[in-house]
């Protein structure tokens, strides 16, 4: 990442929490344009608070969250969500991320509930991406697998047509093969130009395909550089990732190093969002 | 056969009834988490406005029934701004809530006692013109009008909740509030709008009720809370479609219960116990009711 352009989203020294308790305590991130970045971190080390944080469902105690479209600048600190959205955000929460009594196609047209027109050729793109969700769009959401959800859940979050996509969690719950599925969608989704903040449990992975990483401790930045430096720095290997020796004896083929070698995803299948 | 068709005739118009007062019921839970023990009070409050409108100054019931549908949406919506809205945002939930809720109902009950007395009530309307429908069934006028205007209402309310961006997104607030707000919806739009829609709806029955009872008391709308609660469980807890639906059933299960070819059927008296008995039994198969979801453990 060459940093001439500014950074499209940019927290800086946020404080936030619920109640008497703060759990994040000064975070500081940067997404660079076009990029995804990784946030990792132990359990309760603050990753979901701060991008609700971002998305205004928590108001800072402190700190800034500026957004920087193309050639503005908005102060979005504290907005409410669905002015957030109105900017060029998106956001799949963990976990419950559909509306589960709506059917598949109400779901994708919620998703594109600001725009006014062009929704029709928007949902035609996202049954190209997921063409699961055209078979069963007449489905109720909450029928759907996890896997089938997570897919619906991305397809909802790409109909507004967003600039920069929050996705918490995205392997939560999901079976191995479905998370490879899930994180094929996720470059591509990429490789349309839209940058990504991710929250992960599965460091590795995450961080394997992440232009740059985070990792947050008790609500503190603690390391971050270049996915690829993280992942093979020794203190963050040995604190956050498991240490070498877990590795060793949980991956013992590489498997988590194949995920980063990877080819991207061929040309014809990347679309235009 | 005609008394067969009397009691359909009869449940339609007890059932629409309750199904539009259950549709508020259920959006107000869904979308705001109020368990509204006031809701009957709205009723009252929809029937005594339009009594006064219509018999006090003496405008024509059509007229009468506009006006009371939207005073009470007025009422929903001071009520949410004056009420429920600083509970909220102090973080009252759902329990503290409902307790407010009854409060409430105890203090409208008797502000209308206050205001319009305890006797009974009667719009101005020809109650004794009663039609003959192909010799099987008997309604009189008011019966006929209350249950098509409630069946034009609960056409229309599914037609929106269906169709339109503002009942997709009623819905949609219903069924995962975070996410709907991520989708660009404005909560405070959506409240606004599920008050109006929700307590618009019990003044219209109210008024609906008063007139195909003939004649009503400011306990009217308590003593029809019951199965209006029972409908919405019926259908589902926060299903709007449900509440419909399960509003019609349970008219037509209280009035067919009475039908003599049953085994001579229940006693008037017990249609209520009737409606309870088949709320118990549907749950007992299909907990979440009719159109509810599921929860996933």
């Amino acid at each position: 990442m060459t940093a001439v352009a500014p950074p499209i989203l940019e927290t800086t020294g946020l404080k936030a929490g619920y109640f008497e308790v703060n759990i994040l305590h000064d975070v500081s991130i940067a997404v660079p344009r076009g990029a995804i970045v990784s946030v990792i971190g132990p359990n309760g080390a603050g990753k979901s608070t701060l991008l609700k944080t971002i998305y205004g469902f928590l108001k800072p105690r402190d700190g800034r969250v500026v957004y920087r479209p193309d050639g503005a600048e908005h102060d979005i600190t504290g907005l409410r969500p669905n002015r957030v959205t109105a900017l060029g955000l998106s956001y799949i929460p963990q976990l419950d991320n559909v509306f589960p009594n709506m059917s598949i196609q109400e779901n994708l047209e919620m998703g594109a509930f600001l725009l006014r027109t062009g929704v029709d050729e928007r949902l035609e793109r996202m049954f190209e991406l997921f063409p699961l969700l055209r078979e069963r769009r007449r489905a109720k959401a909450g029928g759907l697998s996890g896997g089938q959800r997570q897919m619906l859940a991305m397809a909802r979050a790409l109909m507004s047509g967003p600039d920069l996509l929050l996705l918490d969690e995205p392997s939560a719950g999901l079976a191995p093969n479905v998370v490879d599925e899930v994180f094929d969608k996720i470059r591509e989704i990429n490789a349309a130009g839209i940058s990504m903040i991710i929250v992960e449990q599965n460091a590795r992975r995450s961080l394997a395909m992440s232009d740059y990483g985070y990792v947050l401790d008790m609500g503190r930045n603690r390391f971050e550089g270049p996915g690829e430096r993280l992942l093979h720095d020794e203190k963050v290997v040995d604190l956050y990732l498991g240490g070498r020796g877990r590795l060793a004896a949980a991956a013992p083929s590489g498997e988590d190093y194949e995920a980063a070698e990877r080819p991207p995803p061929p040309a014809q299948r990347r679309f235009r969002l | 056969m005609s008394e067969l068709a009397q009691l359909l005739a009869n449940g339609l118009v007890t059932g629409s009834i309750i199904a539009i007062a259950a549709i508020g019921l259920t959006l107000v839970y869904g979308i705001l988490g109020i368990v509204n023990f006031a809701h009957g009070e709205y009723l009252a409050f929809g029937a005594f406005i339009a009594f006064a409108v219509n018999v006090t100054l003496g405008w024509p019931i059509a007229g009468s029934i506009v006006f009371a549908m939207v005073a009470t949406a007025m009422l929903g919506l001071g009520l949410e701004y004056g009420l429920w809205r600083p509970l909220r945002r102090r973080g009252a939930k759902v329990v503290a809530l409902l307790l407010v809720s009854i409060g409430l109902a105890l203090v409208l009950r008797h502000v209308i006692f206050l205001v319009w007395g305890a006797t009974p009530r009667r719009f101005d309307v020809d109650v004794f013109q009663v039609y003959d429908l192909g010799g099987v069934i008997r309604l009189s006028l008011t019966q006929i009008t209350a249950v098509s205007i409630a069946f034009a209402a609960i056409l229309l309310v599914g037609l929106t909740l269906a169709r339109t961006k503002l009942g997709k997104s009623m819905r949609a607030y219903s069924d995962n509030s975070a996410l709907a707000s991520v989708s660009g919806i404005d909560v405070d739009r959506i409240t606004a709008y599920t008050w109006v829609l929700g307590a618009g709806l019990a003044g219209l029955g109210g008024v609906l009720l008063g007139l195909v009872q003939g004649s009503f008391n400011p306990n009217m709308g308590f003593t029809l809370l019951l199965p209006i609660f029972a409908a919405v469980i019926l259908g589902g807890v926060g299903s709007a479609y449900g509440s419909l639906v399960g509003g019609v059933g349970l008219g037509l299960a209280m009035e067919l219960s009475t039908w003599n070819a049953l085994a001579g059927g229940v006693d008037p008296v017990y249609k209520p116990v009737v409606a309870f008995a088949i709320l118990i039994l549907a749950l007992l198969v299909r907990p979440q009711g009719l159109f509810g979801k599921a929860r996933y453990v």
